[in-house]
């Protein structure tokens, strides 16, 4: 019924938007989503340090991720810089630099498109299993750290009072961040997997009442969303990545409808 | 007396911290002992709540030693605001570092009179409704150190009271140590076993009536606080009618 590229893509968004929908609200919960934005364009620098060693592409964006996530606590202490300064500064900086050394990698006929909107129907089976394999380890990861990383969520001295060790949960909540980045960005590029990490998430916010209602509507709006969006982009011929982006969006609109409707009712 | 021998369960010795080369606190030394209730007393910006923070662990790039010598804390800090973004109602937070039963829920919420909020928002409460929550988050846990700062602000007269009686109550019952920071001066003098006063290092320390005659409290405090103490521990050998005159004691 469908061809066997498009069916990859399915089952590969399916699997990134499971990731992204619980990573998401912590993303949205702890206002990181220039912090996530700052390490998806830090992945182009991963993938041309990928294609210059010939290593795994998704291994290589992870290292750079964790080294740019390093870097900048790094900065926050050293400077006075505002952290969003120093976030513009690195995401901007970093991605000037990859798209420098990718000027340098003329013997690599490369798509520079397809990095920074991803190419979902590219695809390959070996992709699959690392957005699956990487995708499961993360969710299991984080349903093991769930209670310690939400509790400094909502109140770090109040975790670190009570022994819940905020600082080492925020650590690993930053590496799974570098991960999710590295196993999606050949999905949906580094320019929208940030939208994909925070639009369902905050569509979620506006329809639930607590923390596990917002993570399982998160994930089903993501979910939703990559199936309109794909399937819009076969029927109408549109680029995949963004597709799944505006049917985000779309979601986000209706939710503030129905967002304004409640709270009318509870007047 | 074996009572004497009550086990340990915080202690901090010759503790100061700085913040951008200012010291916050020098050398505040302090212990906590099961069943004690130990308050801080002192003006703002005396170093109460980073006091506080730094027996708990939260400031720890201090001068001098803290040992903590149990896992279980509960804690109220003087200030909490949860962010919108973040929906999360009584009954979620109840339970946030630590399991609890339904029950034990309904249990800690029904002490401190809020649990028909328990499946409200958090950013619905008012300011004394959070409180009596962030009480009853803390002792749910069944802690053995219990540390509060300012646990009753914001909270109704009456309510004041009832707290700072369950407050106590609840030392006896699970024989909890407490460590509070307080304003109160009436109940300071009134509840606790051990008082410190704080002015950036430790100004006066001993039980109630000791401080309270202390002539450096007088002077943090005024000479109206140290009559406090009086109001509370007086004998009465005479009662007030109604219109105010002095009846004699049959």
């Amino acid at each position: 019924m469908f061809d066997d590229f498009f069916i990859r893509a399915l089952i590969a968004g399916i699997g990134i938007s499971l990731v992204t929908g619980p990573l998401g609200c912590f993303i949205v919960w702890r206002r990181l989503s220039f912090f996530a934005g700052t390490l998806a364009h830090s992945a182009l620098l991963g993938v041309t340090m990928a294609l210059f060693f010939e290593i795994n592409i998704a291994f290589s964006v992870f290292i750079i991720s964790a080294v740019l996530a390093i870097l900048l606590l790094q900065l926050q202490k050293k400077t006075k810089l505002p952290n969003d300064a120093l976030l513009g500064l690195l995401a901007h900086a970093s991605l000037a630099v990859g798209l420098v050394v990718i000027g340098f990698l003329t013997s690599i006929r490369f798509d520079v498109m397809a990095l920074l909107f991803g190419d979902i129907l590219a695809v390959n089976q070996n992709d699959l299993l690392v957005i699956w394999l990487g995708g499961g380890l993360i969710l299991i990861i984080l349903k093991l750290i769930w209670k310690p990383l939400f509790a400094s969520t909502v109140n770090y001295e109040l975790s670190e009072a009570e022994g819940m060790k905020p600082d080492k949960f925020n650590a690993i909540f930053t590496i799974l961040t570098a991960a999710l980045i590295a196993i999606s960005i050949k999905i949906v590029g580094l320019l929208l997997i940030t939208g994909m990490l925070i639009i369902p998430a905050a569509t979620a916010r506006n329809v639930s009442n607590n923390p596990k209602q917002m993570v399982i509507f998160s994930v089903i709006f993501g979910l939703i969303s990559v199936l309109v969006g794909l399937f819009t982009s076969l029927k109408i011929n549109s680029a995949s990545g963004p597709s799944i982006i505006t049917a985000t969006l779309l979601l986000f609109i209706i939710s503030l409808i129905k967002f304004k409707k409640v709270s009318e009712l509870k007047k | 007396m074996e009572n004497k021998n009550k086990k340990i369960l915080l202690k901090v010795e010759n503790a100061s911290f700085y913040l951008n080369n200012k010291a916050l606190i020098k050398e505040v030394s302090l212990e906590i002992k099961q069943g004690e209730i130990v308050t801080l007393i002192g003006p703002n910006g005396s170093g109460k709540s980073t006091t506080a923070k730094i027996a708990l662990g939260i400031y720890k790039k201090i001068e001098g030693r803290v040992r903590r010598f149990t896992e279980r804390i509960g804690y109220v800090p003087q200030k909490i605001s949860v962010d919108w973004t973040l929906p999360i109602r009584v009954i979620d937070f109840m339970s946030l570092t630590e399991d609890l039963k339904n029950d034990q829920i309904n249990v800690a919420l029904n002490l401190t009179g809020v649990d028909h909020l328990k499946n409200k928002s958090l950013s619905n409460l008012s300011g004394g409704e959070f409180q009596r929550v962030l009480i009853a988050r803390a002792i749910a846990k069944k802690p053995e150190l219990l540390v509060l700062d300012e646990p009753v602000q914001g909270v109704d007269f009456k309510g004041e009271i009832a707290l700072y009686e369950l407050i106590k109550k609840i030392s006896e019952k699970l024989n909890c140590g407490i460590l509070l920071i307080s304003h109160d001066l009436h109940v300071v003098m009134s509840a606790t076993d051990f008082v410190i006063c704080l002015n950036g290092h430790v100004c006066c320390s001993g039980k109630p009536h000791t401080v309270a005659k202390d002539e450096k409290y007088k002077e943090l405090f005024g000479d109206r606080a140290s009559n406090i103490l009086s109001l509370y521990e007086h004998e009465h050998d005479h009662s007030h009618s109604a219109d105010g005159s002095i009846d004699p004691k049959k």
